[in-house]
């Protein structure tokens, strides 16, 4: 990736190992869809500090704020991508986490491989997952809320089947307010 | 601004409190939080919510005891049991103290997701009901605009001169001016006037409600979708759809509304085919768009498209030649309905009338005509016959009393909203079921 101003850039953060075409193809997702430039950071050491023992799972919400200690601070938005199994403790577990109309995110791939299903390897699957899923938290970052129609990437998948179904990009409406905030957010 | 389902979180771990309302947060709700059920029983005395999402145990105030005490404040309230420990026992007697449903923490996400929706889903049909039988309920309204004053005066040319065009309008005016009598006379004199005038409250419909209700949606577009059902758009297609209370609607819908103005078709909710609409656009607001606008809640590619032409209808007491004319037309008008012989207005009466501010414009005065003739014992309207005195226009001292001063006020406000409970209490900022603890204590009735 061609280094860009880091304030025009959403910063995709790997957490632990992440292969880099896995982040590659997040960052080109979002160039697409969102119209906004991608800049890879350096991997941040994985957050031992989040571990929950008795669940064997990381509390996504001490992973926030360790990403933001992570990053640029000047950055557009963080959107961090980790292997690791997230969770909320209201919830069992969790694909991803955002501030709403904040700066960060997180996704966890954990749960959007095939394998975890017990189903054989699927790479186009496996990336389709990532890509809708980092979509949908960085379109909370940006402000936007679930969206009710069944093809927009900002419809809310707390099953894998509804990631599947989805489709890649926003609705027009999403599309049209993600552009609005975009242009009239000052972070 | 968007009126979303509000739901509140009652639990002692922060960390369970911060979690649930990020997530609905995300769905589009507006959340609050509780950390005990001695804080969430203050909470609800302040606002209404929607739903309560309640952990069983708590030290203080547990949760059963709670769920009573919520159910007492506001019966329409659906509360969601929460507890990592569950026991048959417990879960009955939730139940049976009017607990909706009973989750087991740690939830998997799309759990608490369906719970809340089915609520929701729940109550919007019970609105929807009540809004449908208070149409039935509604009372003949006056079909003609009064005024002899030069601001009407204007009103009328320039409803001559835009009427038979296809130009989108906004009206603008207090509330109670007669903003959709003057939409009426804009189709009427159109060449669609043959054609259905659909009028919506966009204030009164809760965000989800408003945009089924203006787009339609297909069977089984989500839960509670049982048919198809055509929306607004459609059912005033080749007509007028007057959209009141524009400045209340949600972004959201605002792009959705931008798009059919722009492009002339639309969607159904859960649909796969455009559909195209030919319709005349006309809205109407009391708000300042253009303060909405820099507040980042109204867009201005929007009020560009509806603003093509403004009609700005003034308050009543801007043209208190008028008052005369209506106050004949009004009587008119009740005696007729009250089987009564016509009643004239004692000249000290019809001063006070004329001097009065109207707050509530024209609806305010057509209240307490219907009011006067209501309860008046004489041949004619008497100032005894008005709610109000030379006191309300300052000629005299204001009561002492602070009960006094809270009567009069809240009959003020319903009055010029008609007696719509939800827009009257929103105004006075208090929640519906405080506002009916007051009729009550004040035994304010409508006559």
């Amino acid at each position: 990736m061609s280094r860009i101003n880091y304030s025009d850039c959403v910063t995709i953060c790997p957490i632990g190992f992440v292969e880099e075409d896995i982040l590659t193809c997040i960052a080109h997702c979002i160039d697409t869809q969102c119209g906004t430039g991608c800049i890879i950071a350096d991997t941040a050491q994985c957050p031992y500090h989040a571990y929950n023992r008795e669940r064997d799972q990381y509390n996504s919400k001490l992973i926030l704020p360790y990403l933001l200690k992570c990053c640029p601070h000047e950055a557009l938005r963080i959107i961090g991508v980790t292997y690791l199994d997230l969770y909320v403790p209201i919830f069992k577990y969790i694909f991803g986490l955002a501030q709403m109309g904040g700066k960060c995110s997180v996704i966890s791939l954990f749960r959007l491989r095939p394998q975890f299903y017990d189903l054989p390897p699927d790479p186009g699957l496996f990336m389709s997952r990532v890509k809708k899923t980092a979509l949908h938290e960085l379109g909370h970052c940006f402000g936007l809320t679930h969206c009710r129609d069944r093809r927009c990437v900002m419809y809310s998948s707390s099953l894998i089947k509804d990631t599947d179904r989805k489709g890649f990009a926003f609705c027009p409406t999403c599309r049209d307010l993600f552009q609005w905030h975009l242009k009239t957010s000052s972070l | 601004m968007a009126k979303n389902p509000k739901i509140l979180v009652v639990d002692d771990e922060a960390s369970v409190r911060g979690s649930l309302k990020d997530w609905l947060m995300e769905d589009g709700y507006e959340v609050g939080i509780a950390s005990s059920g001695e804080e969430a029983i203050a909470v609800a005395r302040g606002n209404k919510w929607d739903v309560v999402l309640l952990d069983l145990k708590m030290p203080g105030m547990d949760g059963l005891e709670t769920l009573k005490r919520l159910k007492e404040i506001n019966r329409e309230t659906e509360v969601l049991m929460m507890t990592a420990y569950a026991t048959v026992d417990t879960a009955v007697k939730a139940m049976k103290e009017g607990a909706f449903d009973y989750l087991v923490k740690p939830f998997d996400p799309d759990e608490i997701e369906l719970q809340v929706k089915k609520i929701v889903a729940h109550k919007e049909l019970i609105l929807e009901n009540i809004l449908l039988r208070r149409q039935l309920e509604e009372k003949y309204r006056y079909d003609e605009i009064i005024g002899r004053s030069d601001a009407m005066q204007e009103i009328f040319e320039l409803i001559d001169k835009v009427a038979p065009t296809e130009s989108t309008i906004l009206i603008t005016g207090e509330s109670g001016t007669g903003k959709e009598l003057i939409a009426e006379a804009i189709h009427g004199n159109s060449q669609r006037c043959y054609m259905p005038f659909i009028a919506v409250s966009c204030g009164a419909l809760p965000d989800s409600l408003l945009e089924s209700e203006l787009f339609g949606y297909e069977k089984g577009a989500f839960t509670g979708a049982e048919h198809t059902k055509k929306g607004r758009f459609e059912m005033a297609d080749q007509g007028t759809l007057f959209l009141d209370e524009i400045g209340d609607i949600s972004l959201k819908t605002q792009v959705d509304l931008l798009r059919i103005l722009q492009t002339k078709e639309f969607r159904r909710l859960g649909g796969e085919n455009q559909i195209k609409v030919d319709v005349r656009i006309l809205a109407a607001t009391n708000r300042n768009l253009q303060n909405a606008i820099k507040e980042n809640k109204f867009r201005e590619d929007l009020f560009y498209r509806l603003n093509v032409i403004t009609i700005h209808v003034p308050p009543l007491r801007e043209r208190r030649e008028d008052i005369p004319m209506l106050v004949e037309a009004f009587i008119h008008k009740y005696c007729l309905e009250m089987n009564k012989e016509m009643l004239k207005v004692a000249p000290s009466a019809l001063k006070l009338l004329t001097e009065y501010d109207w707050p509530g414009n024209v609806r305010e005065l057509e209240n307490i005509i219907e009011r006067a003739l209501v309860i008046g014992r004489g041949n004619e309207i008497s100032i005894e016959d008005l709610p109000f005195s030379r006191k309300d226009i300052g000629q005299g001292e204001l009561p002492k009393s602070l009960k006094m001063m809270e009567k009069m006020h809240i009959e003020r406000i319903l009055n010029e909203n008609n007696w719509n409970i939800s827009l009257t209490a929103r105004e006075l900022g208090i929640d519906r079921q405080t506002l009916y603890n007051k009729l009550s204590k004040y035994q304010i009735v409508r006559v």
